[in-house]
């Protein structure tokens, strides 16, 4: 008997005749995409590993190799990680850096008795201890400038800042939405829709010049906290709308059993609502704070330098001019490697609700 | 028996009073807010000696565009300027539109190719291009593709008319675009024919059914627009661009950050798209296929009236959401000088004239209507697509 359509091949050569030459197209195709493979894949290996140069001062030290000038990210490696914070002082960088691992690896690792204790002790005093550690000016730590920061370490800055922020605020802006409160309700609807209606890019350039436009005089904002501000609006709008998937995907019988045995409004949120809805919206909150990964090479245009922005500028010192491909291809490894990562977070975490939806 | 309470008490305690109270607070709230961040800016912009009010955009600007789509010199106004930038932002959303549909389209079945290595390449694609932020694929098609082309005596010549170079892609162009007009009406007199042939077949379902053939729509929507553009292409005279000493003479210049914006825009897109064409189809219930072909509908047909109109129900409300983050996205054009509305009007007229509160609020202002604009043209064809249900 045939086996039903759909079912999977068995056999080597079964497989091949199913999956790739089912038809005289399917052959052709199957050939194209060969043909294409063979003609790049080989070049792509050839220049980024056979015939790459790994070491040296300036871009003399590729001539004639035909390969990649891998000897660039090499040597400015250091500048791509800490920006231009001074060389005595990254340490400080490194130890906010493991800090912040630790809490992710915690989070997302499997459950543990601590674990909730682990994480809001590592999380609570995250943003402040990693601030002061960074700038400095306290505790014998000498002072530096937020314009020394750049590279990869103010990409997670802003990233992680613009998140922390955000977070808060959309949850307020979702129970806001969904509140009974008709000003409440329109206020929120109206904040939400603007945000999400403008670009992001316009508004990084809207906090860099109204934030100190709107202060009293005399009252002056950092560069990379109004870059903060600026992106922490856009996405909690963002979040905003994921958390509210969450809110409405909650049956109504949870907030109702809750007020029938007494609890107020807060409460209810707080010890019923909330825990349940967040659960359903994480997978939709990390793929806002991958959008948000993303979005924060933005800050180039107010002369922030971050990781793509600290390659771009490196491309303009005339002992490396002209290695356009081997920045890009560092600093986009670098970002595919982990918004990759936590794509993946979030597909499984969506699976694993899925299962226990089902049960 | 109840306890009385004080009037005090039953007022802090009512539910109603409570809920008004609240209202208040945070209304009162918005606007001391409001009030103290527009009385700071007019009192710091009055210290800078900044003018107030809109007449700025009827003096002159004295800056050039390098791309415009209407007359527009250093001697025009603001104004113009501002409408030679939207129409550019306008320009290059529906041409990234437009390609980022076709290879988004073409992904997303391909993701769902029997053939394992076709699909197998699409995925790889879609994983890659999404995990980038979009800046990058901005930088790799403008520094790494456009700007490092070859000058235009080495460049790349396609049929000796087309010309790819480091002044950008050179394109024949029409002298006397008049006859053109034949295509927009051509297109309006298929959609009425067809909406005629509807009215007509549903007045007399007992002799042709309910829909007209493929052959008859496509023939009719496309085919129809197709001839017309043909007709007026060999109608008109064509300045086909030619390789003169150093530079290419004639056609019109499409310079390098249009092209790598418009480029960058579609590659990054399209990645989205395929996901949720993919999803879309997938949404498609196996039952329904089987139900069709249990009636006895030929694949083709199963395909028209069966999978395509209720996968197209799942896949237009996110297909919108990608068409409005891809004109806000347009934006991404200031990062390489392309002159849309954030690089003219943010950036140049900004920093000319130093109304940042009227400049911003009109940018953010047209960002909303363009918005507004396109989710309720999609709005009103969701609601037409959508499952009745009785």
């Amino acid at each position: 008997m045939r086996p039903p359509a759909g079912a999977s091949p068995r056999g080597a050569l079964n497989w091949l005749r199913v999956r790739l030459f089912a038809t005289p197209l399917d052959a052709v195709v199957t050939l194209a995409c060969l043909a294409l493979l063979a003609w790049t894949v080989p070049r792509i290996l050839g220049w980024a590993v056979f015939h790459a140069t790994w070491t040296g001062a300036s871009r003399d030290a590729c001539q004639g190799s035909g390969g990649a000038c891998w000897a660039f990210v090499t040597a400015r490696f250091g500048q791509f990680i800490y920006g231009f914070y001074p060389l005595a002082e990254r340490w400080r960088v490194d130890i906010a850096g493991l800090w912040l691992v630790l809490l992710i690896l915690v989070a997302a690792g499997p459950p543990w008795r601590g674990k909730r204790a682990a994480v809001l002790g590592l999380g609570v005093p995250l943003p402040a201890g990693a601030a002061l550690l960074l700038l400095g000016g306290v505790a014998g730590l000498p002072l530096v400038e937020t314009r020394e920061w750049g590279g990869l370490m103010l990409t997670v800055v802003l990233a992680v800042a613009a998140g922390a922020i955000a977070l808060p605020f959309g949850i307020l802006l979702a129970l806001g939405r969904q509140s009974g409160l008709p000003l409440v309700r329109s206020v929120a609807i109206a904040f939400i829709e603007f945000w999400r209606g403008v670009p992001i890019l316009a508004v990084i350039f809207l906090a860099s010049i109204l934030l100190p436009l709107i202060l009293p005089s005399g009252v002056t904002v950092d560069k990379l906290v109004r870059a903060i501000v600026g992106l922490a609006l856009v996405v909690g709008a963002y979040m905003a709308e994921a958390v509210r998937g969450g809110l409405q995907s909650m049956p109504p019988g949870q907030a109702e059993a809750a007020k029938a045995l007494g609890l107020g409004y807060w409460l209810t949120t707080r010890h019923i609502v909330l825990p349940q809805a967040l659960r359903i919206a994480l997978p939709a909150l990390v793929n806002e704070f991958i959008a948000l990964l993303k979005n924060t090479t933005l800050v180039l245009i107010v002369s922030l330098l971050d990781l793509l922005g600290i390659g771009q500028a490196a491309l303009a010192d005339p002992k490396w001019v002209g290695l356009t491909a081997e920045a890009y291809s560092f600093a986009g490894a670098v970002f595919w490697i982990l918004c990759f990562g936590m794509s993946r977070y979030s597909l499984r975490m969506e699976r694993r609700f899925a299962k226990a939806q089902a049960r | 028996m109840p306890t009385r309470r004080s009037t005090l008490a039953r007022w802090f305690f009512d539910v109603r009073l409570r809920s008004y109270a609240a209202q208040a607070a945070l209304v009162a709230a918005l606007l001391w807010l409001v009030w103290s961040a527009v009385a700071n800016a007019v009192a710091n912009l009055a210290k800078q000696g900044v003018a107030t009010g809109f007449g700025f955009l009827g003096t002159v600007s004295g800056f050039d565009i390098s791309v415009k789509l209407v007359a527009y010199g250093p001697g025009s106004t603001y104004g113009r300027a501002l409408f030679v930038a939207v129409l550019n932002t306008l320009l290059v959303s529906a041409i990234g539109i437009v390609l980022a549909t076709s290879i988004g389209f073409a992904l997303g079945i391909a993701r769902l190719a029997r053939n394992w290595l076709l699909s197998r390449l699409a995925g790889a694609y879609v994983e890659f291009a999404r995990n980038i932020p979009l800046l990058l694929f901005v930088f790799i098609w403008y520094y790494g593709v456009l700007t490092a082309l070859p000058p235009p005596r080495t460049g790349h010549a396609l049929f000796g008319a087309v010309f790819l170079n480091n002044r950008g892609l050179v394109l024949p162009a029409a002298q006397d675009g008049s006859a053109f007009w034949a295509v927009p009406v051509a297109i309006l007199a298929g959609i009425g024919m067809l909406a005629a042939l509807r009215a007509h077949r549903r007045r007399h379902p007992e002799r042709f059914g309910a829909a007209p053939s493929l052959t008859v729509t496509l023939g009719l929507a496309l085919g129809l627009p197709i001839l017309a553009a043909v007709a007026a292409a060999l109608a008109v005279r064509w300045d086909v661009p030619r390789l003169q000493g150093f530079n290419v003479r004639g056609g019109v210049v499409l310079n390098p950050e249009f092209v790598a914006l418009c480029l960058a825009l579609a590659t990054y897109t399209s990645a989205f798209i395929a996901e949720i064409v993919r999803a879309g189809i997938l949404a498609v219930g196996e039952g329904q296929r089987d139900a069709a072909k249990a009636l006895g509908l030929p694949p083709g047909l199963t395909l028209r009236l069966v999978v395509i109109p209720q996968a197209l129900r799942a896949i237009l409300p996110p297909l919108a959401n990608q068409y409005l983050n891809l004109i806000k996205n347009s934006s991404f054009g200031a990062a390489i000088a392309f002159p849309e509305i954030v690089q003219v009007f943010v950036g140049t007229a900004l920093n000319q004239t130093g109304q940042a509160i009227e400049i911003i609020g009109l940018t953010l202002a047209i960002y909303l209507a363009i918005n507004l604009s396109v989710s309720l043209l999609m709005n009103w064809y969701n609601h037409r697509m959508r499952l009745v249900t009785r």
